[in-house]
């Protein structure tokens, strides 16, 4: 007696287990209303676990009878003359959907040659093994596997266009691509998600060789004169927002241009671009610190005290600032109203993003790198018929890495340019190298894709023939002009005295633990102590007790609160974090005394 | 000939002033020559000397560790060769420089002498006697008899006749090593034992303790793996004890060794113990593939040896036994570290590097470590002076 379960339910027992599934699944095939029923039949407990419910992923399976695929070529005729659809070979029982509970009790096939007797169902093709982003890498069987997962992974970080109605959005950090297209070796994954609708790259002629050392370890070598054609142009959006906040006691945020009494008042030149609303007008180029919104805040704490003095009607100023390191045109304003009924104001800053050196890129091969040199057209390589390459990448970054994939592309690329059309590189399934090469020899060139090129400074020939060709190529989010960072002096913490921290912020580099062991190293004992020096302080000793003695530059004069003025007392340079040590040491009931001697 | 090399002493070490003395014995050469020899064998001698205020020690920790970030993946396995489980790699290293009293695996190379270790069934007779065996070992069954209340134990013949135990002497042994008064006896081909007590707890640890009881061969040894080695075969064992395995007559004192570093310091002494700490750590080192220069180690050795006692690098170790406050508590446990140096009134002379970091002073190494000197007394002072 076998206990059967709907969607976890205990429902009752049934005697006969093998006929009971074969009915269910043979009624499953024939009748649609059937069709998202699946059960699994878990022999160790003896149950069957019959299920209806949302929430499980499903997948479509080729169903196999006797070793037989239900779906034939018949089936394919039909399906391509628009006689039938997708639904019709559910209805008619030769496609059905699995969950992961009845995968459990199937044999699948990955192809229709491998298919015994004992296969239950047929995938629909070995591209379904793969996830989206992967099947869209063409020629992926020729790939190492660590290499997949890094293009697939790559290809999420590419721009393109993400959605049709971004110029409505206020999306943070978020970049369009000026000029997207199609690749032009795809994949059948492809087609089917539309991918022509919203590309994430662009075509570009590639070489793969050496360009005076600027290409090495994977940064890649870009023609400048294609980047000033438009190549790989970007829009970066960046939104700021401002709310106008209500407080308790009736007080309230107020946009608009401050007054100059305001708390923490810029200088008039920062609100220059704003209008009589305290908002920027759109089309306006903006500098970092610049003020896009401007706004007052009511006085954050009320003190007993303060209630009576002239200081409190002071408001605090709390306007949005362009970022630091960033600028750009104002694009769009937007006036609403926030959820709880408050004003709130959005402007959208544009920024064109020219590939400059650093920006980063990758093919769909996991073959990433970032610009080391953006060379102009006439110092870069050509060939006989004066091509020269958009991109140059090395050739290093092939052999350990065994991305093949990456090498047919730029042939079967070379194929589709020259020839005027898509090349099929869809994984497992793709047009066969031996017939690129054909098409290529036919088409006058080399079959192996190089070809004789010339330096473009001296105007040799090179000794060696080039492997050139087209290829797809993406424009990845990470750019320079987000992350580079440098800092002279800025900010610093209130508590320690060391620089903050954080890009945004204007913050410190950090020189750490390991780094300070490498100087230590090297014996650059006074160098070390400079890069140290962003907390350092003088700070005076009474040499009587030990413990700090107070300066009062005012009336020139030293003294130790504890010991009087009569005692010796020096001043001594150390780091603030150590002085701030010892006070906390007290703090703690520890008396540590400085014993001062000679500095030589 | 003796008076140049005489000049030399003091200015060479005496064992490069033997080296030397060695090769030139082989050629025949002037007195001029020899001086010319030795003055370039000083100026080489010199020049490989470390300068005063050079961070030997932060170069050592960064030697070793720049390549140990590499190590923890590459583990090199021999499949199918039979080959004793050593712990190799990071944690051993961990284990080797915390000095660490009790090892994951130790184990054993024990050296024949010469007129034994070529013939294989010899050495693998030696290997066995070596081994521990207890009853265990050599018993195919064990069986509590509730009716007699007594543990009956069959006896592997084969196993005991390659011990070159009779039976009768097996029951002399379990008597001397079974004790609370057991009795054993021997009944066809069983042992039989009877406990005082007769309760069947008892019995049940009457059993387990039989199991365990010694038989012959060198406790702690649990495995003996007779390998080849160049032209001689010699036994790896795991587990070790180097004193017993010593009092083997077969077994060459002068070559074998254990990889248990305290072992070594209490049978030879704190130099031997050095010594190992070096070749461990090599063969650590060259198992990966790496390469560290031995003076390295070698100068990690010396720091955990130089006080006659081995010393891991540990706040136990060396770093505890740093004499600056701040140095240990920057290390590990600072409060521990505050809280005792309050405790005790301690000083902190900031002689050290962490110490000067901490201060934003100069730290006393390369530039920071000469100082000047002055004579704060002018001429007419000093006159006076005098």
């Amino acid at each position: 007696m076998t206990d059967v379960f709907l969607d976890e339910k205990y429902l009752g027992k049934i005697e006969d287990k093998k006929e009971f599934i074969e009915r269910l699944k043979k009624e499953r095939r024939e009748k649609l209303f059937l069709s998202t029923l699946n059960f699994y039949y878990n022999a160790e407990f003896d149950e069957l676990y019959l299920n209806v419910c949302d929430g499980r992923a499903r997948r479509p399976l080729i169903v196999v009878e006797n070793g037989k695929s239900r779906l034939t070529a018949e089936h394919i005729n039909r399906l391509l003359n628009d006689e039938i659809a997708w639904g019709d070979l559910i209805k008619e029982g030769s496609i059905e959907y699995l969950d992961a509970g009845e995968e459990e009790n199937s044999l699948t096939a990955l192809t229709e040659s491998d298919l015994t007797s004992e296969h239950t169902h047929l995938e629909l093709g070995a591209i379904t093994i793969l996830g989206l982003t992967t099947s869209l890498v063409p020629y992926a069987n020729y790939d190492a596997a660590a290499r997949l997962n890094g293009g697939s992974k790559n290809q999420k970080h590419a721009l393109g266009l993400y959605l049709a109605n971004y110029l409505l959005r206020m999306d943070t950090d978020v970049s369009m691509l000026h000029y997207p297209q199609m690749p032009m070796v795809k994949s059948f994954m492809a087609d089917v998600s539309k991918y022509s609708k919203h590309p994430s790259g662009f075509n570009v002629v590639i070489a793969e060789m050496c360009y005076e050392g600027y290409n090495m370890e994977d940064a890649i070598v870009f023609n400048k004169s294609s980047v000033e054609r438009g190549l790989a142009r970007s829009t970066y959006f960046r939104p700021y927002t401002i709310e106008e906040l209500r407080y308790s006691g009736g007080l309230m945020d107020e946009i608009g241009i401050p007054n100059k009494e305001v708390k923490g008042y810029r200088t008039e030149k920062d609100y220059r671009y704003l209008e009589n609303d305290g908002i920027v007008y759109t089309g306006q180029k903006l500098k970092a610190e610049d003020v896009i919104i401007g706004k007052t805040s009511p006085p954050r704490f009320l003190g007993e005290m303060e209630e009576f003095s002239f200081s409190v009607s002071i408001r605090r100023e709390s306007s949005a600032v362009v970022k630091h390191g960033e600028a750009g045109t104002v694009d769009m304003v937007v006036l609403t109203e926030n959820e709880e009924g408050n004003k709130l104001v959005q402007a959208r800053l544009r920024d064109q993003r020219i590939p400059e050196v650093g920006d980063k890129f990758t093919s769909r091969h996991g073959q990433k790198g970032v610009i080391g040199l953006a060379a102009p057209s006439v110092d870069l390589p050509f060939s006989g018929s004066g091509i020269s390459p958009d991109i140059i990448h090395s050739p290093h970054s092939i052999p350990n890495r065994m991305t093949v994939s990456h090498l047919i592309e730029i042939l079967a690329g070379k194929v589709g340019g020259l020839s005027g059309r898509f090349v099929d590189g869809t994984t497992f399934d793709a047009e066969p190298e031996k017939n690129l090469r054909q098409e290529l020899l036919d088409l006058g060139f080399r079959d192996d894709g190089t070809e004789i090129m010339y330096n473009g400074v001296t105007g040799e020939r090179y000794k060696v023939r080039i492997y050139i060709g087209n290829m797809y190529y993406l424009k990845l989010k990470h750019m320079v002009a987000n992350k580079l960072h440098a800092r002279a002096s800025g900010r610093i913490q209130l508590l320690t005295r060391q620089p903050i921290e954080g890009r945004s912020k204007g913050g410190g580099l950090r020189l750490g633990e390991m780094e300070k062991d490498c100087l230590v190293a090297h014996g650059a004992s006074l160098l070390l102590k400079e890069r140290f020096d962003s907390d350092k302080t003088v700070i005076h000793v009474c040499e009587n007790c030990g413990l700090l003695a107070v300066n009062d530059s005012f009336r020139s004069r030293q003294y130790c609160t504890r010991c009087g003025d009569n005692v010796e007392i020096n001043a001594v340079e150390l780091s603030y974090a150590f002085k701030l040590l010892l006070d906390e040491l007290k703090s703690m009931c520890i008396n540590p005394k400085l014993m001062l001697g000679d500095k030589y | 000939m003796d008076e140049i090399y005489k000049e030399y002493n003091g200015s060479i070490p005496e064992k490069l002033i033997g080296d030397v003395k060695k090769e030139v014995s082989k050629v025949k050469v002037t007195k001029v020559q020899l001086k010319e020899i030795l003055d370039r064998v000083k100026k080489e001698y010199e020049a490989a000397l470390i300068s005063p205020g050079e961070a030997i020690g932060i170069i050592t920790a960064e030697s070793f560790g720049e390549p140990a970030t590499q190590m923890t993946l590459n583990v090199k396995h021999f499949a199918g060769v039979a080959e004793m489980q050593v712990t190799s790699g990071l944690p051993r290293l961990i284990e080797i420089f915390d000095a660490s009293k009790s090892i994951k695996t130790p184990s054993m190379e024990v050296y024949l002498k010469p007129e034994y270790n070529k013939d294989p069934a010899k050495v693998r007779k030696i290997a066995s006697q070596i081994k521990e065996s207890t009853l265990g070992d050599i018993s195919t069954e064990f069986t509590i008899d509730i009716t007699t209340m007594n543990v009956k134990v069959v006896i592997d013949k084969t196993k005991l006749k390659d011990l070159g135990i009779t039976e009768d002497t097996l029951v002399k042994i379990l008597k001397e090593s079974i004790k609370g008064g057991v009795q054993v006896r021997l009944n066809k081909n069983e042992i039989v034992l009877k406990g005082k007590e007769s309760d069947l707890h008892e019995l049940y640890v009457l059993k387990e303790k039989a199991k365990a009881a010694f038989i012959k061969g060198v406790k702690e040894i649990s495995y003996v793996l007779p390998v080849k080695r160049d032209n001689e075969f010699i036994i790896l064992t795991s587990g070790s004890n180097l004193k017993e395995v010593m009092a083997v007559k077969e077994v060459d004192t002068r070559r074998t060794v254990t990889n248990d570093i305290h072992e070594i310091y209490s049978v030879f002494g704190v130099e031997a113990a050095r010594q190992s700490i070096i070749d461990e750590s090599t063969k650590v080192i060259q198992n990966q593939g790496l390469d560290i220069n031995i003076r390295h180690i070698m100068f990690i050795a010396d720091v955990m040896t130089s006080n006659g006692v081995i010393m891991g690098i540990t706040r136990s170790g060396i770093t505890g036994g740093k004499e600056s406050v701040l140095a240990r508590a920057s290390f590990e446990t600072p409060i521990k570290h505050i809280i005792g140096a309050a405790l005790r009134g301690e000083e902190d002379y900031l002689n050290s590097v962490v110490e000067n970091v901490i201060l934003n002073q100069p730290v006393p190494l390369g530039t920071g470590l000469p100082k000047l000197i002055i004579n704060s007394m002018n001429k007419k002072e000093k006159e006076k002076e005098k």
